[in-house]
């Protein structure tokens, strides 16, 4: 008798797995999501430059002022092989870096704080939504008279555009934890901290990783228009170079450095989709 | 509306009959004033240790309620719940594993909860996991399992928390029959081996008296107690066998006219 159950049990289990389709091999998985990933994007880089190209050859405006994509290629081309264009570049991503960083880590002691605290939200939770619709751009007259002319006034708007993001991501995340998984908590006897460290906080996860995702398209574009306004001397980034080519009327320059700073913005976000997609593979959310 | 139950007792009178769960007049009422709703009303009940207890009924006769408050997820309205020192795990219709947890991390939770050393975790979930037969599993995901299986991983969740008392809310009712038949004889295994006193929610007839040494009916709104049936068949038995029927048939009746007192 026990062992007729034990066969039943092993048999039903691999006739349910059986159902799920086999895995296919990861080499193979690797390719096709690459290409399906890729065509797309490549689709439409090469409709907007043949848009880009026919908007040129009508004449529209004079060539000084919108060149073509081919000398913009060519300035881009000439760029990429000076160590100026390079220290430009890590300039840029080192602000980037440290002021997303603070970002996150103030939006989550401030989520965390806000999400925990009743009196707390009431106070300042529609603030922190009413902070993320505000236009970054607003903070830099008050940031210069902060902190003059320097990194700090750009850090400023960076962490002020993007730590609202991040902490309104792990609030919702917080307030949408399934009840089930609070109910099986409180049965296991998770209170306080152990209730936020093995359930709260990991359940609302992908939440979290959505408003951290917000948050660096905001933190971005307020360390552009940061660069743009504060041009801190010595400091030769990515803005401030933008800035110089318009400066020197150099509009294949100009142009140039406008596809870097997209090109860097899509690279980013292709990390992000790859950590979300990651996440949602481990807790079986993702459909293919 | 008190019951003895007395000679109700499936296990043999020899056994000692030491009593692992006492409701007295147990009642619960959800809000207040004019919209207040009585959910449970004077329910008494005694399972001994070692007993299997079906609770059947029909909707809102405060089943899940009843499990919520032994298992001290929800204050009591009145009366008294007396688990005298036993230990209490619940297991719902949704196996609720974590997702970010592997098979063995979401068995090793519960035995961290309880204050079971690192050392001993891994090896003990391993053990649990061989008990409900998913050895070889552990590094799974709970979304690469069936339906079954994930809910064989809850039952490993709730023996992690090392419960003599297991209450069960319809821990079956999203299953196919043949998965649920399969789960029965499990359950009942790991019963008898355990020890364990089972209080076992159902709306499902058959299944009340297939696993139950008694099954108790009670009334919807307010839940009452309305009647009790001793199961007197030997184990093990089937679910589609001509004495789990016909009782099943009796307690259907019951059922029936329940639910038909509702509709006038």
């Amino acid at each position: 008798m026990a062992t007729d159950t034990s066969a039943r049990v092993r048999g039903l289990d691999a006739l349910e797995l059986a159902a799920q389709a086999p895995p296919e091999s990861t080499a193979r998985r690797l390719a096709t999501k690459v290409w399906r990933s890729l065509w797309p994007k490549a689709l439409a880089a090469v409709i907007v430059l043949a848009l880009w190209h026919l908007v040129v050859l009508s004449g529209w405006k004079s060539e000084y002022v919108l060149p073509g994509p081919g000398p913009v290629f060519e300035a881009l081309g000439h760029e990429v092989s000076t160590a100026a264009f390079w220290n430009s570049i890590l300039i840029t991503m080192r602000r980037a870096v440290v002021g997303f960083s603070f970002a996150i880590v103030i939006g989550t002691a401030v989520g965390a704080a806000v999400a925990a605290n009743r009196a707390l939200r009431a106070a300042i939770g529609s603030l922190i939504t009413g902070l993320q619709t505000m236009p970054s751009v607003v903070w830099f007259p008050f940031a210069i008279l902060l902190f003059k002319i320097s990194e700090g006034a750009i850090m400023f708007v960076v962490i002020l555009g993007a730590a609202p993001s991040i902490a309104n991501g792990l609030i919702n995340g917080i307030d949408y934890v399934p009840p089930t998984w609070k109910r099986v908590g409180a049965v296991l006897g998770m209170r306080g901290r152990s209730l936020y460290r093995h359930l709260i906080l990991p359940a609302s996860l992908p939440s979290f990783v959505a408003g951290t995702k917000q948050g660096w398209s905001f933190a971005w574009r307020s360390l552009m228009a940061g660069e743009l306004l504060v041009i801190v001397v010595g400091q030769l980034s990515l803005g401030a170079r933008l800035q110089g080519a318009r400066d020197l009327n150099d509009a294949p320059g100009l142009l140039a450095f406008i596809v870097v700073i997209l090109l860097i913005g899509i690279l980013v976000d292709i990390a992000f989709s790859a950590a979300d997609n990651a996440l949602r593979r481990r807790w079986g959310l993702s459909q293919a | 509306m008190t019951l003895t139950h007395r000679e109700t007792v499936g296990t043999d009178a020899a056994a000692p009959t030491e009593v692992a769960v006492r409701l007295d007049g147990v009642s619960k009422v959800y809000g207040r004033g004019r919209s207040a709703l009585v959910a449970l009303d004077g329910v008494s009940l005694t399972a001994h240790r070692g007993q299997f207890v079906s609770i059947l009924g029909a909707s809102g006769c405060g089943k899940s309620t009843l499990l919520s408050l032994i298992a001290g997820l929800d204050p009591i309205t009145a009366g008294r719940v007396d688990t005298s020192g036993h230990r209490v795990a619940l297991m719902f219709q949704e196996p609720a594993l974590f997702p970010w947890l592997t098979v063995t991390g979401n068995v090793e939770i519960a035995l961290r909860m309880r204050g079971v050393p690192r050392r001993r975790r891994r090896p003990e979930a391993a053990q649990l996991l061989e008990a409900v037969r998913l050895g070889g599993f552990e590094q799974r995901r709970p979304h690469e399992l069936s339906g079954g299986m994930r809910q064989r991983v809850a039952l490993a969740r709730a023996l992690a928390q090392d419960a003599d008392v297991l209450l069960m809310d319809e821990p079956f009712g999203a299953l196919d029959a043949m998965t649920r038949d399969l789960l029965h004889d499990e359950l009942e295994r790991i019963w008898r081996e355990r020890l364990l006193t089972v209080l076992f929610v159902t709306h499902n007839v058959r299944e009340a008296v297939r696993l139950g040494d008694r099954v108790i009916l009670m009334s919807s709104r307010p839940g009452r107690i309305q009647q009790e049936f001793p199961v007197r068949h030997p184990r093990p038995r089937r679910i589609d066998s001509s004495e789990v029927a016909e009782l099943a048939a009796t307690i259907t009746d019951t059922l029936r006219a329940e639910v038909a007192r509702h509709g006038h």
